[in-house]
C-alpha cells in the first residue's frame, strides 16, 4: 500500500469502523457536507448518510451532551471538536457527566471525543492547545495522543470500541507532514501500551505526539555525541503504561521528559512522582523536563518557536542529564 | 409561527388513571415527608430537596410517558421516578448513602438511573445538561427506528444557563422528540423569577428556538396531564421538541437548611391554598371518583408500603470502605452490555443503501418550516440552489430582516476574507 498521511488515518480509521458497524455515529461541526474542517471526515456524509454524519450548531455542550445521551442506547459516537480547544466549551458535560457516569450510576459512556491539536502551526492562543492534563486530572477518562499514522488508525479503531469514554488528541502538526506504510488489513493498537521508539542504554526520553519526533531527532543527534538515548513513545496518557516506563529507567536510570504541554501541571511532573515512588533507588540523577513556556501559545512564530520545545533543547538538557 | 398554548382540553381518564394520579401524587409527599422525618433523625447523610406543592407537575408529566419512554428527573422530580417504577427503597437507600442504594451509596438524591429496564438517565447537579443529554437519546432512538419520547425537567433558575440553549437550539434544529418541562416555581434559591429573567412567561423562550410550548397551571394535575400527553403525542408524532412551562411555587427552602425567610408571606399564603393534593382531592370528590373510605385505603396502602420500603432503608448496610477505589473505569466486556435495540432494518444504515448523493433535499429533516412559513431545505454542492437561497429570494418570501442584509456590500466581506 501507498503510505498514508496522520489525517489520512484517522478518516480510514473512522470509515473502517463505520462500515463495519451500525454503532458508529460522527457527530460535530461542518463534520458532514464540508467533510470537517481538516477533511477528516471528507467522504462520510456521502457514505454513511446524514442520520450517521451529524452538522451541529455551533454548541460543543450540547455535541457532547448529544454524544453522551446516543451512547445510552447503545451506540457508539464519535464527537469531533473542530479544533480541541474548543473542548474547555464543554468542559462541565464532560468532566461532570461523562466521566463520572459509570462509577456512579454504572453508566459508561462509551464515546471518543477527537479534534486537532498542539502547536507549530502558528494557529495562535486559541487554535494551539495541549488540553490533555485538564482531562487526566478527571477520574473516568481515558487519553490517547498518538504520533504516527499506524498508531492514529489503530489507536482511534481501539478507541471506538472502548467501553469508555476516550478523549483523541490529534496533533495537527503531524496531519499532513508525516507518512507512513500501514496494512490493508483490520488492526487496531491497545491503549495503555507504550512503545519503545528507539533502543537505547543512557538515559530515557519519554514523549508523545509531535514532540516524539523531536525527541528521535535530538537522539540522532546525541548518538553522534556517544549518548544513546531510549525514547519511548507513551502514545497513551491514561491508562499510562507504567511498566515500559519504569522498565527502561531501571535499565538507564536517567529520564527526561518532553511534552509541547505547558510545564506546570503537565504529565512530567505526574511521571515524576511515578519514578520517585516506584523507581527511586534506580535514579542515578534528577528527572529533566522539557516543555512548553508557562504562557498561553503565542502568534508570532519567533515567541511561537521560543514557546515550543524543539530537538536543540532537548539536545542540551539530554546533554547536561548524561552527565550525572 | 410556533404558538404558545394556554388552554389544552382536559384529557378524558379512566377511573382508575384519575385514581393512580392521586395515589402518586399521595406517595409522592409521602416519601418526602419520610424523609423529612429521616432527615430530623440524622438519617440522610446529605441535604434534602422537597417538590411540597409541585408534586402534580412530576406526576402529571412523567404519566403521560409509555414504558419505552425515557427521562430523566431533576432533584425535585422523585415523583416522576414513582411513576416510572422506582421503588420507594431506592430513594430511601439512595438519600441514607446505603449499599442497597443503586448507586451502592457513591452518590446520594435522585442521582441514579437504569438504562436497562426503566429507561432513566441519572442528573447531575449542574442545571441544564440534561436536556442535550435527553436530545441525544430522542436522535439515537429516532436512529434505531424506535417511537420514542425523551423528557426532561429544568427550572427557572437552570433556564438562565449557556446549555439549556444549546441544548434546546440543537433538539430544535434536530426536531428531536424532547418534551422539556420548565417548572417555574418562582424561586432560584433565594433570588425570585422576576430577577433573573425578564419575560413575563418563561415558555416565551420557545420563540427563539423556533418550537411549540405550553403554559400550564402546575398545580392542577389533571391540566398537566392533559398538556403533557398532547406534547409527548406530537413529539412522538415528529412535532417536538416542546416545551412545557408549568407555573407553580416552591413552597419550602431550597433545601432543609434553608428557611426560606425571603419569600413574602402573601405569597405563600397564596399557594399553600392553593395545594395540588387538597385542589385534586376536591375535584375527585365533587365528580365522585373518589370517597371517604376510598381515601383511607389509599393513605392505609402507602403508610404499609413505605413502612416496609423505610425498614428495609435503614436496616440496609452502608457501602464498605473498598468500593470507594472500584468502578471508575468500565473493564471486560461484561460490564457494558448494553447493545442497541434496532427497530429497522440494519442495512438501511449501512452502504450502499446508506449513501446519499451529493444534492438533496431532506424532507422533514433539519428543513423544519422557516419563521416565514416557507420550507428551509438543506442543499449541499447544489449551487442553484444555494444561490436561490441569497437575499434576493429570501427577501420575497420573508421580508425585512433578509433584506437589511442583503443590503450589507458584499465586497467588503470578501475582501476581508482576503486579507486573512
Amino acid at each position: 500500500m501507498a503510505p498514508i498521511t496522520f489525517l489520512e488515518a484517522i478518516r480510514q480509521a473512522m470509515f473502517e469502523e463505520m462500515a463495519a458497524d451500525p454503532r458508529v455515529v460522527l457527530i460535530g461541526e461542518d463534520v458532514g457536507v464540508y467533510g470537517g474542517a481538516f477533511k477528516t471526515s471528507e467522504g462520510l456524509l456521502e457514505k454513511f448518510g446524514w442520520e450517521r454524519v451529524i452538522d451541529t450548531p455551533i454548541s460543543e455542550s450540547a455535541i457532547i451532551g448529544a454524544a453522551c445521551g446516543m451512547s445510552y442506547l447503545g451506540l457508539r459516537p464519535i464527537a469531533e471538536m473542530q479544533f480541541i480547544d474548543f473542548i474547555a466549551c464543554c468542559f462541565n458535560q464532560l468532566t461532570n457527566f461523562v466521566a463520572k457516569g459509570h462509577y456512579l450510576w454504572n453508566a459508561p459512556a462509551p464515546m471518543v471525543v477527537r479534534g486537532p491539536s498542539g502547536g507549530g502551526v502558528h494557529g495562535g492562543p486559541f487554535h494551539s492547545a495541549n488540553p490533555e492534563m485538564y482531562f487526566l486530572h478527571t477520574p473516568g477518562f481515558k487519553i490517547v495522543y498518538p504520533s504516527t499514522p499506524y498508531d492514529a488508525k489503530g489507536l482511534l479503531k481501539a478507541s471506538i470500541r472502548d467501553n469508555n469514554p476516550v478523549l483523541f488528541f490529534e496533533h495537527k502538526f503531524l496531519y499532513r507532514r508525516i507518512k507512513e506504510e500501514i496494512p490493508a488489513a483490520d488492526y487496531t493498537v491497545p491503549l495503555g501500551k507504550a512503545i519503545v521508539r528507539r533502543e537505547g542504554k543512557h538515559l530515557t526520553i519519554l514523549s508523545y505526539a509531535a514532540m516524539m519526533h523531536v525527541s528521535l531527532e535530538a537522539a540522532e543527534a546525541l548518538a553522534k555525541d556517544g549518548i544513546e538515548a531510549e525514547v519511548i513513545d507513551l502514545r497513551t496518557l491514561m491508562p499510562i503504561d507504567e511498566e515500559t516506563i519504569l522498565n527502561s529507567v531501571k535499565k538507564t536510570n536517567k529520564c527526561l521528559v518532553v511534552h509541547e504541554d505547558t510545564k506546570t501541571g503537565g504529565i512530567a511532573g505526574e511521571i515524576a512522582a511515578i519514578l520517585s515512588e516506584k523507581a527511586f533507588h534506580d535514579l542515578d540523577g534528577p528527572l529533566v523536563r522539557v516543555t512548553s513556556l508557562d504562557t498561553p501559545v503565542p502568534y508570532a512564530p519567533t515567541l511561537e518557536e521560543a514557546f515550543l520545545p524543539n530537538a536543540q533543547k532537548v539536545f542540551t538538557a539530554a546533554k547536561d542529564l548524561a552527565r550525572f | 409561527m410556533p404558538v404558545t398554548e394556554t388552554r389544552v382540553k382536559a384529557a378524558k381518564l379512566s377511573r382508575q388513571q384519575y385514581l393512580d394520579l392521586y395515589y402518586y401524587m399521595r406517595l409522592n409527599r409521602e416519601v418526602e415527608a419520610t424523609m423529612t422525618r429521616l432527615f430530623r433523625q440524622n438519617k440522610i447523610v446529605g441535604g434534602l430537596y422537597a417538590s411540597l406543592g409541585q408534586e402534580a407537575i412530576s406526576i402529571g408529566t412523567s404519566y403521560a410517558l409509555e414504558k419505552r419512554d425515557w427521562l430523566a428527573p431533576m432533584i425535585r422530580n422523585i415523583g416522576a421516578l414513582l411513576v416510572k417504577g422506582v421503588p420507594p427503597r431506592d430513594i430511601f437507600t439512595q438519600h441514607m448513602a446505603k449499599y442497597t442504594s443503586p448507586t451502592k451509596g457513591k452518590d446520594g438524591t435522585s442521582h441514579f438511573g437504569d438504562l436497562e429496564n426503566l429507561h432513566i438517565i441519572s442528573p447531575i447537579s449542574m442545571l441544564g445538561d440534561l436536556i442535550p443529554v435527553m436530545t441525544g437519546v430522542a436522535m439515537a432512538g429516532r436512529y434505531l427506528g424506535q417511537k420514542i419520547v425523551t423528557m426532561t425537567w429544568i427550572g427557572d433558575g437552570g433556564s438562565s444557563t449557556g446549555v439549556f440553549h444549546e441544548g434546546l437550539n440543537l433538539a430544535a434544529s434536530q426536531k428531536a422528540a424532547l418534551v422539556l418541562i420548565l417548572e417555574n416555581n418562582q424561586w432560584a434559591y433565594s433570588t425570585p423569577v422576576r430577577r433573573q429573567v425578564p419575560l413575563e412567561n418563561l415558555a416565551d423562550r420557545a420563540k427563539a428556538y423556533g418550537i411549540s410550548s405550553y403554559i400550564v397551571d402546575g398545580n392542577d394535575v389533571v391540566a398537566v396531564y392533559s398538556t403533557a400527553k398532547e406534547a409527548v403525542e406530537r413529539a412522538r408524532a415528529g412535532d417536538g421538541p416542546i416545551l412545557i412551562e408549568a407555573k407553580t411555587f416552591r413552597r419550602q427552602g431550597h433545601a432543609q437548611h434553608d428557611p426560606a425567610e425571603y419569600v413574602p408571606k402573601e405569597q405563600r399564603a397564596y399557594w399553600e391554598k392553593r395545594d395540588p393534593i387538597t385542589l385534586y382531592e376536591k375535584f375527585l370528590t365533587e365528580d365522585k371518583l373518589l370517597d371517604a373510605k376510598g381515601k383511607k385505603e389509599i393513605e392505609y396502602r402507602i403508610a404499609a408500603l413505605l413502612d416496609k420500603e423505610r425498614e428495609f432503608a435503614e436496616n440496609s448496610p452502608m457501602p464498605p470502605p473498598e468500593l470507594a477505589s472500584e468502578g471508575v473505569y468500565c473493564t471486560g466486556p461484561e460490564c457494558h452490555n448494553l447493545q442497541p435495540k434496532w427497530e429497522r432494518p440494519v442495512d438501511e444504515l449501512l452502504p450502499p443503501k446508506s449513501c446519499v448523493k451529493p444534492v438533496w433535499t431532506v424532507a422533514g429533516f433539519g428543513s423544519g418550516t422557516a419563521s416565514s412559513g416557507g420550507t428551509a431545505p438543506i442543499h449541499f454542492g447544489d449551487v442553484a440552489a444555494a444561490n436561490a437561497e441569497k437575499p434576493s429570494a429570501l427577501t420575497k418570501r420573508s421580508g425585512k430582516p433578509a433584506a437589511r442584509l442583503a443590503k450589507k456590500p458584499a465586497s467588503k466581506k470578501s475582501s476581508r476574507k482576503g486579507g486573512r
